[in-house]
């Protein structure tokens, strides 16, 4: 398989006033496409700030993060924006959902960044919700839906523009441990049937036992890797 | 991009419902700024439309050369002889302009109202002069016809009345009006029973005249430097009612703009503390949008677009509030133009003022939403995902 992510002698360090903090430090990872990878590690190890890295959220402050073959470094903000709607689906602790819209509304919203018709986004949407098995709850809110459905309808925004990586940061951290469950393993199906290579961030070990692959960080380091 | 835009600035302003209060504070603050604003100005806009309203182009006065007003001119009836005679004025009224204290009903204080004494060629010179109640005064005696603002503003100007002047009585006969301009704040009466009882013997202190041909007032002001015996000048009502009412007219506006400042000012920070806090409560939301793939363009234009759909909003209630209130409301000054009278007008909120008032508005929303716009635009996603 080929790889789709590749971080080289990655750093990443912040001001804090007159402290500068380490956050990582000589990162370096391989990530092949159709891997399901989970990073582990106490709070404050690195892991959401590498996540952030990997999906072009923030930028390093030395090394290279390159992904699909693209050095997100050599992307302007703009051009990074426009990279992460077609290339990056990310599924958020708190599920992020627009309060506002309804489910439908907010699986559609990357669509909004292509060039499709309403009623090509209004499919595709559907079909999204599909897939993750909530096509009757599509007219309704976020306040109307359960933790676990709302985790849902995030995934189904996170695929609903087929990016190849999938990022999810603690996608179990808000719920239950049935429910928590149920999302696992409608990632490893995402990851099995439909080919899209996650990485997940979790504190979690029965949550990393769903992934082919899990790494250990530590004060900003890889430090073991376990395979399942 | 344009979808982008639409589809954010629609989020945010279905999200306006669950910001009511917030929201509210930007609406009250501009409409109060807007209703201020609108309100001074409308005054400054009556008075002046209440004095210019009185000129017609082909009518002017005739006054004491150096004179800046009717009351400190001085006409002899030698003067009027002449004028009257005089090629290229069609029709003349010798006149006195006075005052007379007479209190305000508002306040019961003694206010100027200007006493007119006229001849009969006088209406015909002012064809939008008519008695709506009552009568025209009886010529040499003590009756006087009152204008209709004058009636509303002033104790003692109803029919049948009799009302003191100078140690002589005067009955209210007529109440007259004139299109609203400013002879409605005065009162008329004979010119020779004005003239004795004022102690002017025989002198008056302007000619109203009408002109052949508006375009002869300079030919005909030219005749009446050349005349040795005269020493008058002509001015055209145009002229002199626009010089009448620039003094006071640009002191209302002067302060109404001040005043609109001051409260802009406050309106401001009441818009940027609204817009910031709007931004910072979605502080997620918008950064989940920028994850997906939305530019901060988009976003920039957005909340500019919240701030300005709620200042219109604050605008047009300002405005539309001060024209229910106050267009038309009825209330007099002292024209400082060197008549030193009560002038009564009437505030007139024109669509020149709304249009004024909602720019100041778009112009406040724009300013308050312009930081926290570009605020949101510029947070890193990764600390505004956090909520921080």
């Amino acid at each position: 398989m080929s790889e789709i992510v590749n971080c080289r002698d990655l750093e990443k360090t912040f001001i804090k006033g007159k402290e500068t903090v380490e956050v990582l430090t000589g990162i370096n990872l391989t990530v092949d496409e159709g891997d399901f990878l989970a990073l582990m590690g106490p709070s404050g190890s690195g892991k959401t700030t590498l996540l952030n890295l990997i999906g072009g959220l923030d930028h390093p402050t030395a090394g290279i993060v390159s992904v699909s073959g693209i050095d997100l470094n050599g992307l302007s903000s703009s051009a990074l924006a426009r990279w992460r709607a077609v290339n990056v689906g990310f599924i958020f602790q708190f599920y992020n959902l627009l309060p506002v819209l309804n489910a439908q509304r907010n699986v559609e919203l990357p669509l909004l960044l292509t060039k499709l018709s309403r009623s090509q986004r209004t499919k595709n949407a559907a079909t999204a919700l599909e897939i993750v098995g909530l096509s009757d709850r599509a007219k309704h809110k976020p306040g109307e839906l359960s933790g676990g459905q709302q985790q849902r309808v995030a995934i189904a925004r996170a695929l609903v523009a087929d990016p190849a990586l999938l990022l999810c940061d603690e996608p179990t951290g808000d719920l239950d441990r049935g429910t928590a469950d149920e999302i696992l393993e409608l990632l490893e199906l995402l990851n099995r049937d439909h080919g899209k290579t996650i990485i997940i961030v979790t504190h979690d070990p029965k949550a990393a036992n769903h992934a082919q692959r899990t790494l250990y960080m530590d004060k900003g380091k890889l430090v073991e890797e376990a395979t399942a | 991009m344009l979808k982008q835009i639409w589809e954010i600035t629609l989020m945010n302003l279905r999200n306006l419902g669950s910001r009511l209060g917030s929201s509210s504070v930007i609406v009250v603050g501009i409409a109060g700024v807007v209703g201020v604003l609108v309100g001074l100005l409308s005054m400054a806009s009556g008075f002046s439309a209440a004095l210019q309203s009185t000129s017609k182009p082909d009518r002017a006065l005739i006054i004491r050369d150096g004179s800046n007003g009717e009351m400190s001119s001085y006409i002899s009836t030698q003067d009027l002889n002449i004028i009257s005679r005089m090629e290229g004025i069609n029709a003349s009224s010798g006149e006195v302009f006075v005052v007379a204290d007479v209190p305000k009903k508002s306040t019961g204080t003694p206010a100027n109202l200007v006493v007119r004494g006229v001849q009969q060629s006088a209406f015909g010179i002012r064809p939008e002069l008519h008695i709506v109640e009552g009568r025209n005064f009886a010529t040499g005696v003590g009756e006087l016809i009152a204008g209709y603002k004058a009636s509303l503003e002033f104790s003692g100007l109803e029919i049948g009345k009799k009302i003191q002047f100078r140690d002589s009585a005067w009955t209210v006969v007529g109440i007259f009006e004139s299109d609203g301009n400013a002879y409605e704040s005065e009162v008329w009466a004979d010119l020779p029973v004005v003239q004795t009882a004022f102690r002017r013997d025989g002198a008056m202190n302007t000619i109203r005249v009408i002109l052949d041909d508006p375009s002869l007032a300079n030919v005909i002001q030219q005749r009446i430097q050349d005349d040795p015996r005269l020493d008058l000048k002509l001015v055209t009502e145009d002229e002199f009612y626009k010089a009448q009412s620039q003094q006071r007219a640009d002191l209302i506006n002067t302060f109404g703009v001040s005043i609109g400042v001051i409260m802009a000012i406050g309106a401001v920070f009441a818009a940027l503390n609204t817009m910031y806090s709007a931004v910072s409560v979605r502080t997620v939301e918008i950064a989940t949008l920028r994850a997906l793939g939305f530019g901060g363009f988009p976003v920039v234009v957005s909340v500019m677009i919240e701030a300005l759909v709620l200042a219109s909003i604050g605008g047009l209630l300002g405005g539309g509030l001060v024209y229910l209130i106050f267009d038309g409301y009825t209330a007099s000054t002292l024209n400082t133009g060197a008549s030193f009278s009560q002038v009564v007008f009437d505030f007139a909120v024109t669509p020149e003022l709304l249009r004024l008032g909602i720019t100041w508005a778009l112009l406040l929303g724009l300013i308050g939403g312009l930081f926290p716009a570009i605020h949101a635009a510029r947070m890193p996603i990764t600390v505004a995902l956090r909520g921080d």
